[in-house]
């Protein structure tokens, strides 16, 4: 119970400290209209109009993945300026229960980044708000995004390790959101990009909430796929966090010098 | 309970970069070159040492942030590397500048979220927060933002932040660093109420006075290693045998310092730059009168008060220092 509440109350406050950020206000600002847009003119492009909700979720959930992404990546170099890394890692917790609720917090706002991407579709290019499965998608994209908060726990142990953890993330960014078939369909790219998809959360989420946007299949059995590689990434990351940690200490990087 | 709160036998700790990816050139620097030290529990205990001296690292080994290259600390009894959580149970860390703090958050989410972190119980987590908040004096502010504090208000804030679970060693590196005189003053009052209530401390600072008018202990770290350790009184006798000149001065550059260096009976001389003036001190044996001599090195120089004295902690302090510069800097290798 008190580390359930440590988690919710980390993840809140970390929330909070994220939202009144300038920069991710000006992101959370432009980025969904850019997504949009994008969205739409490709589909638009593609000779397939019919399809613009589809769209606008992908270009959504795009959003969310950058905000796990980067916030993962970006809130441990964030917490190693502000000095905080350290504190925080000096608390008598495992690890990986020191910043799950920072990575739980990026998914949160990234939340954020799908409505607005949905709003800004709806508002700018009238794009209709008919989902095949209301109910699916309600529970699809809050599944997906906590997903993603897990599977960024993986990813925020490696960002420990390293001074320079935002090269990594802004390598990873396109490709994850291209192979996880979140805008263009896996059956478009190489075949040999099937395997790496097919264990990434990211795919079987953005599958999940597409499926209960057009109801092209049943949304559970891709949100439980998602949700259980999901936890497997919060062992493996629970895991790497507590290897990480100490390698942090003998390697001297969780300060800046 | 262990007998001592902090021990710490042959810590060593070697810092290894690698810059260049074609070339890689790898670095070596020996942070720490084998400290042994003890504190007592409840003890106010000082490290004192210049910059790149080893005290930010020592203190980082003690409360588990690095792992040392070799040697062993406890903590309580318990061990820094092996024991880590029971040791982060027991410890605070307190560290001076603007760092270290959610800025975007008020002083008291900031502590909430530490109380949560370091494992107070919720029903305690408000009433220990309010004690906190006015022990260092920031009640009425505690739902501002941090980033409109002042230097003095974020560091009371770190102070509370480190004492929320009520550790039983508190580490307080350099606090008082950028704090305005008054500030500083009623962070040397908190920290001695701390001692006084039995909480050990491990203090590093530059400022002598700061160290004198607190600490019971005191060790000297220079170049890696534990230079002098005692309690004031005793380490002052580092200096016996001298005595300081102060002179006032404008204009007082590296050759004129050289000569008065190289002047019989003249065992240390340094510059200190205070305002538009300079301060030069000079030590010399007690029993040979410079004074004559270094004002006629300084001819051509604008002079201010000339005075006499005894030396203080500050002057043993510079004399172990600078007897270790005269030896050898930090051991720092390159290899291709």
């Amino acid at each position: 119970m008190r580390t359930l509440r440590m988690i919710a109350v980390g993840a809140l406050l970390h929330a909070k400290q994220l939202s009144r950020s300038p920069f991710e206000i000006a992101t959370a600002l432009i980025v969904p209209v850019v997504q949009a847009t994008l969205a739409v003119y490709l589909f638009r492009a593609g000779g397939e109009p019919g399809r613009l909700l589809e769209a606008a979720v992908g270009a959504g959930l795009m959003g969310v993945w950058s905000s796990v992404l980067f916030g993962s990546g970006g809130a441990i170099q964030n917490q190693r300026w502000q000095g905080t890394l350290e504190m925080i890692m000096l608390a008598p917790r495992p690890p990986a229960l020191v910043v799950l609720p920072i990575t739980l917090a990026t998914a949160l706002t990234g939340t954020y980044a799908m409505l607005a991407t949905l709003a800004w579709g709806r508002l700018l290019y009238g794009i209709p708000l008919t989902f095949a499965d209301p109910l699916a998608f309600a529970v699809a994209v809050p599944g997906c995004i906590i997903g993603l908060g897990m599977f960024g726990l993986l990813l925020a142990s490696t960002f420990v390790l390293l001074r320079n953890a935002n090269a990594l993330t802004n390598t990873l960014e396109y490709p994850i959101w291209l192979v996880s078939g979140m805008l263009v369909p896996i059956t478009a790219l190489p075949g040999w990009t099937g395997p790496i998809a097919a264990v990434l959360p990211t795919t079987w989420g953005a599958r999940a909430v597409r499926e209960a946007t057009t109801g092209s299949g049943p949304t559970w059995p891709s949100l439980g796929i998602c949700l259980a590689i999901s936890l497997a990434c919060l062992a493996l990351g629970a895991i790497m966090m507590t290897h990480v940690e100490r390698r942090a200490r003998a390697a001297a990087t969780l300060a800046l010098a | 309970m262990s007998e001592h709160a902090i021990e710490a036998v042959g810590l060593r700790r070697t810092y290894r970069s690698r810059t260049g990816w074609l070339r890689p050139q790898r670095r070596e620097v020996e942070a720490v070159r084998g400290v042994d030290l003890t504190v007592d529990n409840g003890e106010l205990f000082g490290l004192l040492g210049p910059n790149g001296a080893g005290k930010t690292t020592t203190i980082k080994l003690l409360n588990t942030l690095l792992i040392p290259t070799a040697g062993e600390a406890r903590i309580c009894g318990f061990d820094v590397v092996r024991q880590t959580r029971e040791v982060r149970r027991r410890i605070g860390y307190v560290f001076g500048g603007d760092r270290g703090l959610y800025d975007r958050l008020s002083a008291r989410d900031n502590l909430r979220y530490f109380a949560e972190l370091y494992g107070v119980p919720g029903r305690e987590q408000k009433r220990r927060i309010a004690e906190l908040l006015d022990l260092v004096r920031l009640t009425g502010r505690e739902s501002d933002r941090v980033e409109g504090y002042s230097r003095g208000m974020r560091q009371r804030l770190h102070i509370a932040r480190g004492l929320l679970h009520r550790p039983r060693v508190l580490f307080l590196d350099e606090p008082s660093i950028g704090v305005d005189p008054v500030a500083a003053r009623e962070l040397r009052q908190t920290v001695a109420d701390l001692a006084a209530t039995g909480t050990t401390v491990l203090l590093t600072t530059h400022y002598m006075a700061e160290a004198d008018e607190l600490c019971g202990r005191i060790a000297v770290i220079a170049n890696g290693t534990i230079q002098a350790l005692g309690t004031p009184a005793e380490l002052r006798h580092h200096a016996d045998g001298r005595q300081v000149l102060e002179v006032e001065a404008y204009g007082v550059g590296d050759a004129k310092l050289a000569v008065i260096h190289a002047l019989p009976g003249v065992r240390e001389a340094s510059v200190v730059v205070t305002g538009a003036a300079q301060v030069l001190t000079v030590q010399s044996d007690a029993g040979v009168d410079v004074q004559a001599d270094v004002l006629r090195a300084l001819d051509g120089v604008r002079l201010g008060r000339v005075t006499a004295r005894q030396p203080t902690l500050e002057d043993a302090y510079v004399a172990i220092v600078n007897r270790v510069d005269a030896q050898a800097r930090p051991v720092e290798a390159v290899a291709a």
